[in-house]
């Protein structure tokens, strides 16, 4: 059986991509093996997995590899059918999971990266619009327990792996603070922790903190 | 689950929405279509995609689903009982599809836009030595998925004939303009017959539009932006 055969990820420990792997693969009780990525010398296997763009997070099951996070996160869906549905059953639904998943995808890792990087009035930009998407995304969720409603879902876990980089942004951008902005995505956020398979996935946010202060470093920002 | 009321915003020159009107004709589905300016854009794209503003967007029953390929996806789930499926039913296979399709689109606009915006030879060089490596990936590619069948998708096209040929007119649009043959015969000989296929099929027949019309459309876009760096540098 499919769900049977051997699971390896590829990944770095640091990246929210790799984190919602890692809560799909808990939510579902898959057993993998873990293997740590030095992006500065990928593996063989890394390279071979993923050619074409040569990054994390892959998984690779029953000896074949899937790429893009979000491809991954609907194939465990699939594949691990029995426990923890991740995507609604009902087509408009799964169309509006779809969506957000996307939505967050193209928007919020890329503005965070400029939060910390950018200095002065580029810094204020990203701020700015940080905090747009955070709102519209704090409309979506409504007075939802989840995005997913009751039960915890793919927006949810496409999303919380953010939440730890939380810490870092704010401490990088004097005056921001998320739970003055968008209180009820913060209580969310305290919502999703309380899973196994997010609190034993994520990383603490003071070290993706310093982790972004040795990133500093190394692009020689203040 | 698949009646209904169906309306599609679009643009007649943008791929992302010829290639859910593929998929709609695939299917047998009829709908009503909505031609937009995007120069000014209708209330109702406004309202049905606040976020983005940009079509397709797909309106079935009064509600809104936008981005093609989640459109895409559900009108293979919403009718998953008419006409052939879209998307590959392996999971491994589906992937595969869902990869192919990111790679495309990411790829695509950036190398025919980058052709096409190029100022100098040297830059033109660069952007179609990547439309070449592009092409290679995805005469692979067309071998692995179609395992000798006539399209991606297999005996019908699917998702990611859809993705890849929606583009074809523009592609022989840069072809001609850019006076560099990039689907070359002779390098890519699968692709050029699976080309020839994809637009003589019924479905995708009618929506393609035609060179000399892109051809007037780029020529269009670029009086606009020339006109827009007139202005903001005033």
């Amino acid at each position: 059986m499919a769900e049977e055969k051997e699971v390896m990820l590829l990944n770095f420990w640091v990246s929210p991509f790799g984190h919602r792997v890692k809560i799909a693969l808990a939510e579902k009780g898959v057993k993998y093996e873990d293997k740590e990525e030095n992006l500065m010398e990928k593996s063989p296997l890394l390279l071979k997995s993923n050619p074409i763009h040569k990054k994390i997070p892959v998984l690779i099951h029953d000896g074949k590899p899937i790429c893009e996070s979000l491809i991954i996160v609907e194939y465990i869906d699939e594949i691990w059918r029995g426990k923890s549905q991740l995507l609604p059953s009902e087509p408009y639904a799964r169309a509006q999971a779809r969506f957000w998943a996307d939505f967050i995808d193209k928007k919020v890792f890329e503005c965070g990266t400029r939060l910390w990087k950018c200095k002065g009035e580029a810094q204020e930009q990203a701020k700015k619009e940080m905090i747009e998407i955070l709102k519209l995304l704090e409309t979506e969720l409504g007075d939802k327990k989840y995005f997913g409603g009751e039960s915890f879902g793919l927006v949810d876990l496409v999303m919380i792996p953010f939440s730890a980089w939380f810490y870092a942004y704010e401490t990088c951008c004097p005056g921001l603070s998320f739970e003055k902005e968008c209180p009820k995505l913060i209580v969310w956020t305290k919502e999703c922790k309380t899973r196994e398979s997010v609190a034993k996935s994520l990383p603490e946010p003071s070290m993706i903190y310093e982790f972004v202060c040795e990133m500093k470093k190394r692009f020689g920002i203040e | 689950m698949g009646e209904g009321e169906l309306k599609l915003l679009g643009m007649w020159a943008s791929p992302y929405v010829i290639r859910v009107r593929i998929v709609l004709n695939q299917k047998g589905l009829k709908y009503e279509y909505f031609e937009e300016d995007l120069t000014n854009k209708s209330e109702l794209l406004l309202k049905c995609n606040p976020i983005h503003k940009k079509v397709p967007v797909l309106i079935h029953n009064d509600r809104p689903i936008c981005e093609s390929s989640v459109i895409l996806q559900y009108i293979d789930e919403a009718w998953s009982e008419s006409g052939p499926s879209v998307l590959p039913t392996d999971p491994y296979e589906h992937a595969m599809a869902r990869f192919w399709a990111v790679y495309i689109d990411d790829k695509m606009r950036s190398t025919l836009l980058g052709i096409l915006g190029a100022t100098t030879e040297e830059a033109k060089a660069v952007k179609i030595t990547e439309a070449m490596s592009m092409l290679e990936l995805l005469e692979e590619a067309f071998k692995k998925c179609s395992k000798g069948k006539p399209f991606f998708g297999g005996d019908t096209i699917g998702f990611l004939d859809v993705t890849l040929g929606s583009s074809l007119t523009w592609f022989k649009t840069i072809e001609n303009l850019s006076e560099q043959k990039l689907l070359d015969e002779t390098k890519f000989p699968e692709l050029v017959e699976w080309a020839e296929r994809f637009l003589s099929a019924d479905c995708a027949k009618e929506v393609m539009p035609e060179v000399q019309k892109i051809e007037e459309y780029i020529t269009v876009l670029k009086a606009r932006s020339a006109a827009a760096a007139v202005a903001s540098s005033k």
